[in-house]
């Protein structure tokens, strides 16, 4: 009798996955494209400070990666994305958006052109239906390779220190946005000088059976720099900071929606800068063109809002009193600790919502059982909440 | 040096002549670029054994629209017209079935054809109204659409309640179904099972069969004719109209790509190196090879050429040419007969049992046939005494296992035969010379991406709002300066010119909008 292997239906496990699980101390994880990934493993505040003040590490091993090469590649991914990835030069990353043929977002993301013709696209969501729809009559092999890479995120102040103690030769010529490879124990350690945070930071990338031996360097060296894993929660926090979207937060996949108007286009995120109308074809190129001729309906709003109370899931209303309907909502909102505000993002319809303007949050709050309303007023603002210079310094300073 | 038109035409099928006559009538500048020697596409005649010439592709007019009779003054002259069916039967008792009417059935069964033909007439006439406009689109902010829209449901509303609940009925419907519910006659239900399934990849048993049936008998209420001196006449007549209204026409001119910069059209190349200029390119070519091919996926966005690579449109009908030294022997056949046209579908379940293969990628070793003496009417054709025998013989599927080679093509050819020599037994001894033409063979020769004769299925999903995929089906692709104009566009193939016509209004009307 031969005894079968079981099949395994759990959760996976992340090739770090070992190391956090000793730091661990609450037990509270969710599932991630597949994955376990942390809520948080200590406290959410430390870890959040951790981020601003030293450095927090954050494994985003289950972020989808996909990798695209063959002659075509450039000309793929100009046409699958908004903006003009000509101008992406080897060892750069850009941030980029991809539409459907009617201009409505699929995902955002992150590219990397590793080598000449060599590219990585990173994001939160699986898209290999899309990606291969979009390879027809391209010359491209898409190879979908999550499970290949180990990635973490190492993020704060004291980060670029962390790693040049761990022996990252010439880090301190890495711009932000740039990529560069180094050797790691006989294995290719990708670094990139990016993040979901707007702090200084960085991203490791590198092949899972070194995974281990990399986090104990990594922990090693930081010792002395306030190095401390992290999980979602806090991430999430910096993330409202610095304004950055989350998929399912402040926009649904379009390939993910029902009802129409549910969907967004990048121009009604915020992200026309993101899109080249100079390029003469790419998805969603048409559709969009008549939406900046015609007008969008949507608009995303940074919003500093009154008071203490986070304006979680709140109604944005265009007044104080008398309004007839809401003009949008609140889609992520939280106390910054480091800004000392009352912030939120928000999706409210056009015109309302221009930079400068003044509308009004319903915020509900529990008191002891008892829920109670406020109306808050709330200033649209142009800029992220938190952008330090420190995020962009040439070279990074020695914290 | 780059020659500079107003439009440029890709493809001298007969629907690229329609449009580019009419668009030259309208003053504009026009040139038609054909791959092939000879203009017509898969309209052409063509001798295929020393002496021998037959119709190489479509070889029965039943659909031409009399609207394109008028705008180009056509006086296509005919050699057989409203040719009656004789569904064979090899016993000799063969059916002879006529628009309105059938003999060698029940008096039961005629008088349900009379009706069910009453009905179909009623509800192909309906189906015709639209087969000379632009498709609407649906959600339009667009008069022309809405009035079209409007028209559409005021017309089904005027078959009355009944008649219009029956349309709504039968619309998605089998046409075994239909036919099994009506007739007892199993000949009868056979002739008009492969009437519904001809040129297509659908069995009877498959969904909206019935359209297909009433799309054929759209054209011209059922009634066929076969030009005098083949298709290639009628392609012919078209070509001097065109030239009559100062079209150039250029033959071996296979183009190799539409020119787009900056996300419009310019031009084209040929795949000799030559460049001609132009900001309108209509395209007679299917939308396959327009598309993929002659464009590039990479001018046009994700999910369209998504949708245009899932077309589906792979042939299933294949052509049978034989030189004969005199006609076959058919028991119970009178001589004038020969004149008509015959059929080989003996019941319902033998058209899907043939069928049945064709989804597997075989072909069917019991093949339903369409045939035709043209030769019998028409001296032009073959030499004095002898004959030619045109026949559509289905099913041989586009992408069959292991594909179109020299013995599969014998094995169908030895499939075609025995059949035949069930009803003409002296036709081996007949035979001087022949040729079979399978979908990749039609793929070849006329370049039609699968070697479908409507370039696209005739399946409700790739009709009317929809044809051929969504985002073209008003003859203009999502690209400035390209246009389509062939079988793949509404209404659908046969030789109509309907898709030319409209194409060229289509254009036309924009450009006045503009």
């Amino acid at each position: 009798m031969t005894i079968r292997e079981p099949v395994h239906q759990g959760r996976l496990k992340t090739p770090f996955y070992p190391r956090i699980e000793k730091l661990d101390t609450v037990n509270q994880w969710h599932e991630w494209k597949g994955y376990s990934s942390p809520d948080l493993l200590y406290c959410e505040e430390t870890e959040y400070f951790a981020i601003r003040n030293s450095t927090a590490v954050f494994d985003l091993s289950p972020m989808t990666k996909y990798r695209i090469t063959g002659p075509d590649a450039l000309d793929y991914l100009n046409r699958l994305v908004t903006r003009d990835m000509a101008k992406v030069k080897p060892g750069r990353v850009a941030y980029a958006v991809w539409c459907d043929d009617q201009g409505q977002v699929i995902d955002d993301g992150t590219i990397f052109h590793l080598r000449e013709g060599e590219y990585r696209l990173c994001c939160q969501e699986r898209h290999f239906a899309w990606l291969r729809a979009a390879s027809i009559g391209f010359d491209v092999t898409i190879t979908h390779e999550t499970e290949d890479v180990a990635a973490l995120a190492v993020q704060g102040p004291t980060s670029f220190s962390v790693l040049s103690n761990m022996g990252l030769e010439g880090l301190d010529q890495l711009k932000p946005f740039g990529l560069a490879h180094f050797d790691f124990q006989g294995a290719e350690l990708m670094v990139s000088r990016t993040g979901y945070t707007a702090d200084l930071g960085y991203e490791l990338w590198i092949e899972p059976s070194k995974a281990l031996e990399l986090w104990d360097a990594l922990f090693e060296a930081g010792k002395l720099h306030g190095i401390r894993a992290i999980g979602t929660h806090a991430l999430d926090l910096a993330r409202i900071e610095a304004g950055y979207l989350a998929p399912y937060t402040e926009f649904l996949p379009v390939d993910e929606t029902i009802r129409t108007g549910r969907s967004r286009s990048p121009l009604e995120l915020g992200l026309d800068w993101l899109v080249d109308f100079k390029k003469p074809n790419f998805n969603g190129r048409r559709a969009l063109a008549e939406e900046k001729r015609n007008g969008s309906t949507w608009r995303l709003v940074k919003l500093d809002i009154d008071g203490n109370k986070a304006a979680h899931n709140s109604y944005i209303f265009a007044k104080e009193k008398g309004n007839k309907k809401q003009i949008g909502f609140v889609t992520s909102a939280v106390w910054s600790p480091i800004c000392k505000q009352n912030i939120a993002l928000g999706t409210v319809r056009t015109p309302h919502g221009k930079p400068g303007d003044t509308v009004w949050v319903e915020i509900y709050y529990q008191r002891e059982m008892h829920w109670n309303r406020a109306m808050a007023k709330a200033t649209v603002v142009d800029k992220p909440f938190w952008f330090p210079p420190r995020r962009g310094a040439m070279p990074p300073g020695p914290y | 040096m780059t020659d500079t038109y107003d439009a440029i035409v890709v493809g001298a099928g007969h629907n690229g002549l329609v449009c580019s006559a009419l668009l030259a009538k309208a003053g504009k500048r026009v040139l038609v670029l054909e791959a092939n020697s000879q203009v017509g596409g898969a309209a052409i005649t063509r001798e295929f054994t020393d002496g021998y010439s037959v119709s190489a592709c479509a070889h029965l007019l039943y659909q031409l629209q009399s609207e394109v009779r008028k705008d180009l003054k056509l006086s296509t002259r005919l050699a057989s017209e409203d040719m009656t069916t004789i569904a064979l039967s090899e016993d000799g008792n063969h059916l002879r079935i006529s628009a309105d009417s059938v003999e060698g059935v029940s008096d039961e069964d005629a008088e349900q054809y009379r009706r069910f033909r009453k009905r179909m007439t009623r509800f192909s006439d309906l189906l015709r109204k639209f087969f000379n406009k632009r498709p609407p689109r649906l959600g339009t902010k667009n008069i022309q659409d809405f009035i079209t829209l409007g028209q559409l449901g005021l017309d089904m509303r005027m078959l009355g309640k009944e008649e219009m609940q029956e349309f709504l009925r039968l619309i998605g419907m089998n046409i075994h179904d239909e036919v099994t519910e009506r007739f007892e006659s199993p000949k009868l239900r056979g002739a008009i099972s492969l009437d519904a399934v001809l040129g297509t990849h659908l069995g009877p048993r498959s969904p909206n069969t019935i359209m297909t049936y009433l799309y054929r008998q759209a054209g011209d209420h059922g009634r066929t004719g076969v030009p005098a001196g083949g298709m290639g006449s009628v392609s012919n007549e078209l070509a001097h109209a065109a030239r009559n209204a100062g079209v150039t026409i250029r033959t071996d001119m296979p183009v190799k790509r539409i020119i787009i910069e900056n996300g419009r059209a310019t031009g084209v190349e040929t795949v000799s190196g030559e460049r001609f200029e132009s900001l309108m390119i209509i395209s007679n070519a299917d939308p396959k090879t327009t598309v993929m091919n002659l464009i590039g996926a990479k001018h046009v966005e994700t999910g369209f050429a998504r949708r245009i690579s899932h077309l589906r449109a792979k042939g299933n009908a294949a052509k049978l040419h034989l030189a004969l030294d005199g006609l076959p022997a058919i028991d119970g056949l009178s001589k004038k007969d020969y004149a008509e046209r015959i059929v080989i579908a003996p019941d319902e379940h033998y058209v899907e049992r043939a069928f049945n293969p064709a989804k597997y990628g075989e072909s069917s070793p019991n093949p339903v046939l369409e045939i035709t003496f043209p030769s019998f009417r028409d001296e032009t054709l073959a030499p004095a005494g002898k004959h030619v025998m045109s026949a559509i013989v289905q099913y041989a599927p586009y992408d069959l296992k292991g594909g179109w080679n020299e013995e599969a093509k014998a094995n169908f050819m030895q499939a075609i035969m025995s059949t035949l020599a069930g009803y003409m037994p002296d036709i081996e001894q007949r035979i001087t010379a022949s040729e079979l033409l399978t979908p990749a063979d039609i793929e070849s020769e006329f370049h039609i991406s699968g070697g479908h004769w409507h370039h696209a299925e005739l399946t409700l999903d790739q009709f009317l709002f929809v044809r051929p995929v969504n985002g073209a089906a008003q003859y203009s692709l999502p690209i400035d300066g390209v246009y389509l104009c062939g079988a793949g566009t509404h209404p659908g193939g046969g030789v109509s010119g309907a898709a030319g016509r409209n194409a060229a209004r289509t254009i036309l009307r924009r450009e006045k909008a503009a």
